[in-house]
């Protein structure tokens, strides 16, 4: 194994151990996901087609929202501890870092959000074509909600108000994979599969480009922000 | 304290035609590489000025007890040497190169050690230093980790949770880096490393410091307390600004 690829494995097994540790902490983004979503049915009324129709937003903007609730906290620890100084420093590339990081950000939140959406898709009366969807335009959007939170986790790391900054940095940038996203669950909904299926390949390749920029951004904001 | 020697004596301070080196100002020349240079440094937190045209070198075999009074920029100039923090003016080079051109080089060479220790409240001892010690590019063995340990007197407390030691042990259990590294090539940079230590564990950091020196490496560190290092050369920020 490269030593980059080590040290990328190095930080993905210590925040994944420390997710596992902190457990609560943890499943605070996935608690907040279910909760606020679930809320809805309560609040626009118990109307099936009304539900069906504005589930896929009301799920996709409360993973996004989950997903931003713990981004912030990315980088705040390990400056706070000295931890990232000493990640700076390493030989073996602050980018094996951030890469390691955003990964075990997405395995620990972003990826319960996914394996929980069936179950809002429920609540929601939704088809089960619809739910898988809804699941697979998941899975390829909160990778892109890590990674744009990383950044903007990185950019205000330090400040005071932070965290609400990240929401106001962030939130604009999740546009497209927001509207990739519900945009392919809707033609599933219409019966518009290849619709659906161009919105995926939008937000797959929203994906592929969301990896090749923001770990580098990322890398760069870090190196600012600790300056 | 052993032989420190203040480094800067007025006389030899106006001779060097404004330029004030530390580390070499004092001493016979080794004509020795430099492992740390800097030139011409100068350094700016919001509107003040902490110091400028402050010129370094760091040889091999070196201790250098940056001394200072709170704010005086000690912190600054080490995180600075270290590449963490740019200078207002002036350049940083490793082994003669500038640190940015030399950034890769230079990392594998510098060992920094901040006011923070770098471990996690939820790992423990041994997983802390493992992951530090990976950071770093160091053999992560855990027979080396378990020695490095017992070098610190933490042997017995490997495997507990960082949260629930002293601040001394966690101090230690963030020096026992250095006993993994034995490399004669790096320059430690340790900001206060003693720091939270008793006396005895002072003495065991001391050890260690003196015995990386003695194998040809170089530290540069801060301390408040009286330290008992051989051989270590002093250097008081406050006074070479005055001066």
């Amino acid at each position: 194994m490269s030593m980059s690829l080590r040290l990328l494995w190095a930080v993905l097994r210590r925040d994944l151990r420390l997710a596992a540790r902190r457990r609560v902490e943890a499943l605070l983004p996935l608690g907040f996901f279910v909760v606020a979503a679930g809320l809805f049915p309560f609040g626009v009324g118990p109307e099936p087609q009304t539900l069906r129709q504005i589930g896929p937003g009301i799920v996709w903007v409360c993973a996004l929202l989950s997903a931003m609730l713990s981004v912030t906290q990315m980088f705040n620890g390990d400056w706070q501890d000295g931890s990232l100084e000493q990640m700076l420093m390493s030989p073996r590339g602050l980018l094996s870092v951030v890469l390691g990081k955003v990964l075990a950000h997405w395995l620990s939140a972003g990826l319960s959000l996914v394996v929980a959406s069936p179950l809002l898709g429920l609540l929601f009366g939704m088809s089960a074509q619809s739910i898988a969807m809804l699941c697979l335009s998941l899975l390829l959007g909160t990778p892109i909600l890590s990674l744009l939170g990383a950044v903007g986790s990185a950019l205000t790391l330090g400040l005071r108000s932070g965290a609400a900054l990240v929401f106001l940095l962030v939130l604009p940038l999740t546009i497209p994979a927001l509207i990739f996203g519900i945009g392919a669950v809707g033609a599933v909904e219409a019966g518009l599969p290849q619709q659906a299926q161009a919105h995926l390949s939008l937000l797959g390749a929203l994906l592929i480009m969301t990896c090749l920029s923001a770990p580098l951004a990322t890398v760069a904001a870090l190196r600012i922000s600790l300056d | 304290m052993a032989s420190n020697r203040r480094l800067l004596p007025p006389k030899e301070a106006a001779g060097m035609q404004e330029q004030r080196d530390i580390g070499v100002v004092g001493e016979p020349p080794t004509g020795s590489e430099a492992l740390l240079s800097a030139q011409g440094l100068a350094c700016k937190r919001g509107r003040r000025l902490l110091f400028k045209d402050l010129n370094l070198r760091l040889e091999r075999g070196r201790v250098l007890w940056l001394r200072g009074s709170n704010g005086s920029g000690k912190t600054s100039l080490m995180r600075i040497l270290a590449g963490l923090s740019s200078p207002h003016a002036g350049t940083v080079l490793w082994r003669g190169r500038p640190l940015q051109q030399a950034s890769n080089e230079a990392r594998r060479g510098l060992s920094f050690i901040g006011h923070s220790n770098g471990l996690k409240d939820d790992l423990s001892l041994a997983e802390s230093l493992a992951f530090l010690a990976e950071l770093a590019g160091l053999d992560r063995a855990p027979e080396r980790a378990r020695l490095a340990l017992t070098r610190l007197g933490l042997s017995s407390r490997g495997t507990a949770l960082v949260r629930t030691l002293s601040q001394g042990q966690r101090r230690r259990g963030a020096l026992a880096r250095l006993a993994l590294d034995d490399s004669a090539e790096r320059v430690w940079i340790l900001d206060e490393p003693y720091d939270a230590l008793d006396k005895n564990s002072m003495g065991l950091l001391s050890e260690l410091i003196e015995a990386h020196s003695a194998r040809g490496g170089a530290v540069l560190l801060t301390s408040h307390q009286p330290i008992d290092l051989r051989d270590s050369h002093e250097f008081d920020l406050e006074s070479w600004r005055a001066a």
